[in-house]
């Protein structure tokens, strides 16, 4: 049984993040097995999971979601190992500290040695980074340069666009994947959505083909440089 | 006209005109933007001055301010003038304003621009219908247009805002300005105004009503509101609208209660309301290689989910066109926001350039589709097929398509 934690969907879900977990549950129905898509609203107790998502989101928004979150048993699942998949504000704010209006260093949730301050302009446009020697292709949409601690490993190396600071986008901990690529980025992505679904179902997958691989092929093309 | 005039701007008025026309004659569009762009730059006031003397109503909001301008414009009666071509920025105002003398004006405002056109143009009325995610990669931040409505509104003299009760960041915008109608009018989409824009707390809503902890609340003393008919100040109207969907019954809503504003008799505004079938192309019915279609324009998910409700509930074919060019916005990850479940039972075609995007959207949604590579192969039926698209897709579709 696959369990997809959707967190604060009305607060962490700007670009269209809940994708994400649509993604996960469909890809693993199609294998077989049992999924379920759970919502946790703002009024939810964060519930067990085998994997929780993370979105994007607005600065009231993020604040709301850190301060909920910290108040949740979010962090303590997660140090238990419970798997996450973050992507933007939902990357900033797992990390030590996140700007937003008004304030340059509001607490995050520490679950990473990872620090976001402002940057001179904001980053929009296409990311593709490097994971594990595959291209991702997604898109990016923040204002925050992310600094990692020294023992910190990113998610992956940039080659179009600036996920954390134009080198590495995200961190990855035995607990933690995330990254800037925002939304549906494992539509766009299938083969990182088997990685992720199978790191949470802790197995190999069989190939499944799907539309997606299509898309996945026409991105990689356009944005190639 | 009742202004005072320079001749900058008699030389500004007469670029505009001569850049329009040329513009007109080498086919590069409608021939708007360009000239009131040359306008401005020889005269910056000049938005200032042709809206002088005028009773000048401004529509702003992410969906359905095209609609809510044209009826208005329709509402009013005789001659208005207005920027119905699609370019709502200060550029295309000014157009507007050198191509109708009419003391009668509504303006469409891009929401980043409603600061900068209330203050040039001075307007009686600024109608405010929705806020929300629309272009995530530009406007990204749909707050911060909130507060600098917010900002404008409580500066702002003489003016009457008309705003939508039922969403939080439309309110939120409105609520300082000395002069408000607040409107009760079918608002579905609220995903953007999960936490209130005072205090971020989380926002409730139950019961047709929203509040805070902190004291935001919707607003109870409504001007405009439905119950068996449209009630606009204390005037019960029975709206019969060519125009299809409850956001379209919104928008009139709003149209009705701004020309209340201008003195229009609600009577004759609610027949010429009525009488409006189509808006720039939109929900037009359209023919194009033996097809029948009618065309939707459908651009962000909060569009999207209002105009999905007014498809027929039987198994057509439906067909949707994406595009994420510049005036799209580039990202169409807004895809996983509409609801696209909707559309099971039906087959859907994919065109655009992202049909992919959306072909893998459908995929998930577990939605019957197929992409269009080759136009060729798609059956022909003597139904008439309903197309959504996004607005360049929209315009390419309008372009392509003949009027029935």
């Amino acid at each position: 049984m696959l369990s997809v934690a959707l967190i604060y969907p009305e607060l962490l879900g700007t670009y269209g993040d809940g994708g994400n977990a649509l993604v996960l549950a469909e890809r693993a129905r199609r294998r077989g097995f049992e999924a379920e898509v759970v919502n946790v609203g703002i009024d939810d107790e964060v519930p067990d999971a085998t994997i929780y998502l993370l979105g994007g989101g607005e600065d009231g928004p993020q604040r709301l979601g850190a301060d909920l979150l910290r108040a949740s048993s979010f962090a303590a699942r997660v140090r238990d190992g419970n798997f996450v998949f973050a992507v933007c504000a939902g990357l900033q704010l797992l990390g030590t500290s996140f700007c937003v209006e008004g304030d340059d260093e509001y607490e995050g949730l520490g679950l990473v040695d990872a620090t976001t301050s402002r940057g001179e302009t904001r980053a929009v446009g296409d990311l593709v980074v490097r994971v594990d020697d595959r291209a991702l292709v997604g898109f990016e949409n923040h204002g925050g340069r992310t600094t990692l601690g020294d023992d910190v490993e990113a998610f992956a190396t940039v080659e179009v666009g600036l996920g954390n600071d134009g080198v590495v986008d995200g961190f990855r901990t035995p607990a933690i994947w995330a990254s800037y690529a925002h939304g549906p980025v494992l539509a766009m992505n299938p083969w990182f959505a088997d990685k992720v679904l199978g790191r949470a179902l802790g197995r190999e997958l069989e190939p499944l083909v799907t539309v997606a691989d299509q898309l996945y092929d026409e991105r990689v093309r356009a944005l190639a440089r | 006209m009742p202004r005072e005039s320079s001749l900058r701007d008699d030389v500004a008025t007469g670029a505009v005109r001569l850049v329009n026309l040329l513009s007109r004659l080498a086919s590069r569009g409608s021939g708007t933007v360009v000239g009131g762009r040359v306008g401005l730059a020889i005269a910056p006031e000049l938005l200032e001055n042709l809206a002088r003397g005028r009773d000048v109503v401004l529509v702003s909001g992410t969906n359905g301010k095209t609609t809510t301008t044209a009826l208005i414009a329709s509402g009013w009666g005789g001659s208005v003038a207005t920027n119905d071509t699609g370019s709502n920025m200060p550029e295309g105002h000014v157009a507007a304003l050198v191509a109708s003398k009419s003391h009668s004006v509504v303006l469409e405002v891009d929401e980043s621009w409603l600061d900068v056109v209330a203050r040039a143009t001075r307007p009686r009325v600024i109608a405010l219908l929705n806020l929300s995610r629309d272009q995530l990669d530009r406007a990204s931040e749909v707050r911060q247009i909130a507060e600098r409505w917010r900002a404008l509104l409580a500066d702002l003299r003489d003016v009457t805002v008309v705003a939508n009760a039922n969403d939080p960041l439309i309110v939120y915008a409105a609520e300082l300005a000395a002069d408000v109608a607040w409107c009760d009018v079918p608002t579905p989409w609220t995903t953007d105004a999960v936490s209130c824009p005072r205090c971020t707390k989380p926002l409730h809503f139950a019961d047709g009503s929203w509040w805070s902890e902190c004291g935001f609340a919707k607003p109870n003393d409504l001007a405009t509101a439905f119950g068996d008919d449209l009630t606009v100040r204390g005037t019960s109207l029975a709206l019969e609208l060519q125009l299809p969907g409850a956001f379209n019954e919104a928008n009139a809503a709003v149209a009705l209660t701004a020309l209340s504003y201008v003195e229009v008799e609600l009577a004759d505004a609610l027949e010429r309301v009525d009488a409006v079938a189509s808006v720039a192309g939109r929900f037009s019915l359209r023919r194009w290689r033996g097809h029948h279609l009618r065309l939707l324009l459908a651009k962000n998910p909060a569009g999207f989910s209002s105009m999905l409700l007014t498809l027929p509930h039987d198994a057509a074919d439906v067909w949707v066109a994406i595009n994420a060019r510049v005036a799209d916005g580039r990202d169409p990850s807004w895809l996983y926001d509409v609801p696209f479940e909707m559309l099971r039972g039906h087959r859907v075609y994919c065109f655009g350039d992202r049909r992919l995007d959306l072909a893998t959207r459908l995929d998930y949604a577990n939605v019957d589709h197929v992409v269009v590579n080759d136009e060729s192969t798609l059956p022909v039926t003597s139904d008439v097929i309903d197309v959504l698209a996004n607005y360049t897709a929209f315009q390419e579709w309008r372009t392509r398509s003949k009027a029935c």
